[in-house]
């Protein structure tokens, strides 16, 4: 069964969206057990990938061929069916984002509660972490384009489930605009590939893909259209309004979802194009990007006082981070001597700073989520001293806001100092920069702490008590894997960042397993 | 010369929609824009998997015809014609919904969400 | 929407039927042919345009059960789901029932003249069934939703309807 793995995290997603409306018309018991059991299921499947995964293996699955390793049908030169191909990274992707949904889930069985329409809610929530996982199990350039989609449509959906008000749509409409005509563009930049190479397989592209004017409009289309969908600086403007309108549960799936795009950044930057000459200007890109996005996110999240929307810009400034670190990575990855000597590094606390972004934010939007729940508001003017009425909201706002400003112990710091020492190699100011946005990031998050937790209790917010025990449970659950990994930073690093990042250089395993014939 | 005649069709259309999407304040003539940047990229896709004088790839359709059209992006065609169509309908119910809101459909009066 | 004259409404009566005969064609065919589920269903659902069209909103709603196409779509994306997981063994979504038309030693099984026959096809004509079903549930429920949404019949057009919140 253990070789199935990758068809079966596509198929239990499926699965829970086309039985959602069976399962919603039996009550609301066995809807929430329903909605709960598959997210663990593709948990434990994202789980088992995971622990495979790491150990180095690519994992290859043909679907529809007579067997699933079977990549090379009757002899033919090229795969020409659907494959799936997984290395560490996306396994360690494929794991942030069943663990995000797993933990949305938790939180959205009590939150949604009150509200109609939970059957199409559940089928868009599957359908969304669907897309995700499929972006970052997918081995061909058209499903990569189809994943996209499937998340965007799901979103749009999600985004916009409040109907009643008006923001929520504006934000949907907002997204889908820009985002339709990202996508159309990706399309345009995989039919041209697909035109000169007959391929569209990545492993098969990488193998044969030569340099050329072609080459590089084609990757600046990729790295314009994933850095618009992770939420890079000159391209936010969706990222704020879809976010905070969403409801929180989501917003924690869409977190993961956006980090996705960033998966589908990577591999067509390190395994496609790989030591193609195309690759310095992009790796100089990628860090004015990131750079860009740290700084003014973080000014822009600064002066909000809508907590969730805060958080989004924040979102931005954290996506940074990894733009840059990869940036780096990116960089040296033609020259083996500087790839050891820092580039390696910086891909790692990249990696790392991916898996710990998707576990605070969500956390944090879970918080955000759970005050709103409670106090009906996300002013943070009209909130304060909940520290007393929510004491466990509290604690687990505290790890969040800790980790994600990089306060020593926590795990942010680790994924930080990482990407600082290793930028400091290429250009002293790109640290200075992220250390700036670093501050900033604290500065921000002591305010909401001080407004909303600390203080005199509003007479207004009197009756308000703490959250329900699963919204808690969803939280609890990314607090302790934060803890864990705040714990144990040098277990994550070489057993969990250090495998992806040599999965993500290791440009000829990937060919080989899609080309190297059938095992 | 007239071999890339089709070409100059797509970027015209394509042109045609950048235009419309950048100049335009109504939802309803942004989505058609929407809609014509679609089409001009389902466009390229056939046209790159054309081959002239190749036949139907269907093997017992092609007979003793040795080249096939590439059935692949016509496959992809599809796909992208069937999310497109998803997408419309989504996009014009919620312009529906803007409209109900905000009583306008015009894109400058419709900015409740910023800063 | 108000219903449509008399000659829009006979014309209904004799060829909107035809539309989903002509759609099932497509969809029965998809397999040999162009076209497929999504084309055929998207036939199939003009039929439920064409009565809205002709008949007006009002008497439209009597005849109109939206279960019934929930359960179309939903019959029709589990039917094609399953269809996916019976080839586990192999692959997902393997194609477990088709007798290809050429045998191991390079012959025909049938001939020369049979080439696409039918069974060689396997699940993909099941599977243009189930997505037929699902289409023309999910377009036709689209088209009433849509239409339902725009609140063109109420009295009180233009108001705040929303969730229960």
């Amino acid at each position: 069964m253990n070789q199935h793995l990758p068809a079966l995290l596509l198929a239990l997603p499926i699965g829970g969206a086309f039985l959602a409306p069976l399962a919603c018309s039996l009550g609301k018991k066995l809807r929430n057990i329903f909605y709960l059991t598959v997210s663990l299921l593709t948990l434990i499947c994202a789980v088992m990938i995971f622990l495979e995964t790491s150990a180095g293996k690519i994992l290859v699955y043909v679907m529809g061929a007579e067997n699933f390793a079977l990549t090379l049908p009757s002899g033919m030169a090229f795969p020409v069916r659907i494959i799936l191909e997984m290395d560490a990274f996306s396994g360690l992707m494929v794991l942030c984002v069943a663990i995000a949904s797993f933990a949305g889930a938790l939180f959205s069985v009590n939150y949604m509660d009150k509200f109609s329409g939970l059957k199409r809610f559940i089928s868009l929530y599957f359908l969304l972490v669907l897309g995700a996982l499929g972006m970052c199990a997918t081995g061909d350039l058209f499903n990569f384009f189809v994943f996209v989609e499937i998340s965007s449509i799901a979103s749009y959906g999600l985004a916009a489930f409040w109907r009643d008000k008006p923001e929520s749509i504006e934000a949907s409409f907002k997204y889908m605009m820009l985002s339709q005509v990202g996508a159309l563009l990706l399309l345009v930049a995989v039919g041209t590939l697909y035109g000169k190479y007959n391929a569209i397989n990545i492993g098969a592209l990488a193998s044969m893909l030569q340099t050329g004017v072609l080459e590089k409009i084609v990757l600046a289309m990729f790295i314009a259209i994933l850095a618009f969908k992770c939420g890079a600086f000159p391209m936010h403007a969706w990222l704020p309004d879809v976010y905070s309108e969403a409801p929180s549960g989501v917003t924690c799936l869409l977190v993961s979802v956006s980090q996705a795009s960033f998966y589908g950044l990577m591999r067509i930057c390190f395994t496609l194009y790989g030591t193609n000459p195309a690759n310095v200007t992009a790796a100089w890109i990628l860090i004015t990007l990131g750079c860009a996005s740290m700084f003014f996110g973080v000014m822009m999240a600064v002066i909000q006082h809508d907590v969730k929307r805060l958080m989004g810009y924040h979102s931005i400034s954290q996506v940074g981070y990894m733009l840059l670190a990869m940036g780096v990575g990116l960089y040296t990855l033609s020259d083996a001597v500087l790839l050891a000597e820092y580039g390696f590094t910086a891909m790692k606390g990249g990696i790392f700073h991916l898996f710990n972004y998707s576990m605070f934010k969500g956390l944090l939007f879970l918080t955000a989520g759970a005050l709103y729940y409670a106090t009906g508001t996300r002013d943070l003017d009209k909130m304060g001293g909940l520290a007393r009425s929510m004491p466990w909201t509290t604690v687990m706002f505290m790890i969040g806001a800790a980790a994600i400003s990089g306060l020593p112990p926590f795990s942010g710091f680790a994924s930080k100092w990482l990407i600082y020492e290793s930028s400091f190699a290429i250009h002293p100011i790109l640290p200075v920069v992220a250390l700036l946005t670093s501050i900033l990031t604290l500065a921000s998050f002591v305010k909401v702490f001080q407004t909303a937790f600390l203080g005199a209790s509003k007479i207004s917010l009197a009756p308000v008590r703490e959250v329900p025990v699963g919204m808690l449970c969803g939280m609890g659950l990314l607090s302790i894997l934060i803890l864990f990994v705040s714990f144990f930073p040098n277990i994550f690093v070489s057993g969990v960042a250090d495998p992806s990042a040599s999965g993500l250089i290791d440009q000829a395993g990937y060919i080989n397993a899609v080309l190297g014939g059938v095992k | 010369m007239t071999g890339n005649m089709i070409f100059t069709v797509i970027a015209l259309l394509m042109l045609i929609s950048l235009v419309a999407l950048v100049t335009q304040k109504n939802l309803i003539k942004i989505c058609i824009a929407l809609s014509i940047l679609g089409a001009s990229v389902n466009f390229l896709l056939v046209a790159l998997g054309y081959r002239s004088g190749g036949a139907v790839p269907i093997h017992y359709l092609a007979g003793d015809n040795k080249v096939m059209v590439l059935p692949t992006p016509q496959c992809l065609t599809l796909t992208a014609i069937v999310i497109a169509l998803a997408t419309t309908a989504l996009m014009y119910s919620l312009i529906v919904m803007i409209y109900k809101h905000y009583g306008t459909i015009e894109i400058d009066k419709i900015r409740r969400l910023r800063g | 929407m108000r219903p449509m004259s008399l000659i829009v409404v006979t014309l209904n009566k004799v060829f909107a039927w035809f539309m989903i005969l002509f759609g099932s064609l497509v969809i029965m065919n998809g397999h040999n042919t162009p076209g497929g589920g999504f084309q055929g269903g998207a036939v199939v659902a003009t039929f439920v345009c064409f009565m809205l069209v002709a008949y007006g909103g009002k008497k439209f709603f009597t005849w109109v059960h939206t279960p019934i196409y929930s359960g179309l779509e939903t019959f029709g994306l589990l039917a094609f789901f399953v269809f996916a997981c019976l080839g586990f063994p192999n692959s997902f979504t393997y194609n477990f029932l088709a007798v290809p038309a050429i045998t191991s030693t390079g012959g025909l099984i049938m001939g020369e003249v049979w080439g696409g026959w039918l069974p060689s096809c396997g699940t993909i004509s099941l599977m243009n069934i189930a997505v037929g079903f699902e289409v023309v549930g999910a377009l036709s429920l689209a088209v009433i939703e849509m239409y339902e949404g725009t609140h063109i019949d109420d009295a009180h057009f233009g108001g705040e309807c929303g969730h229960d919140r």
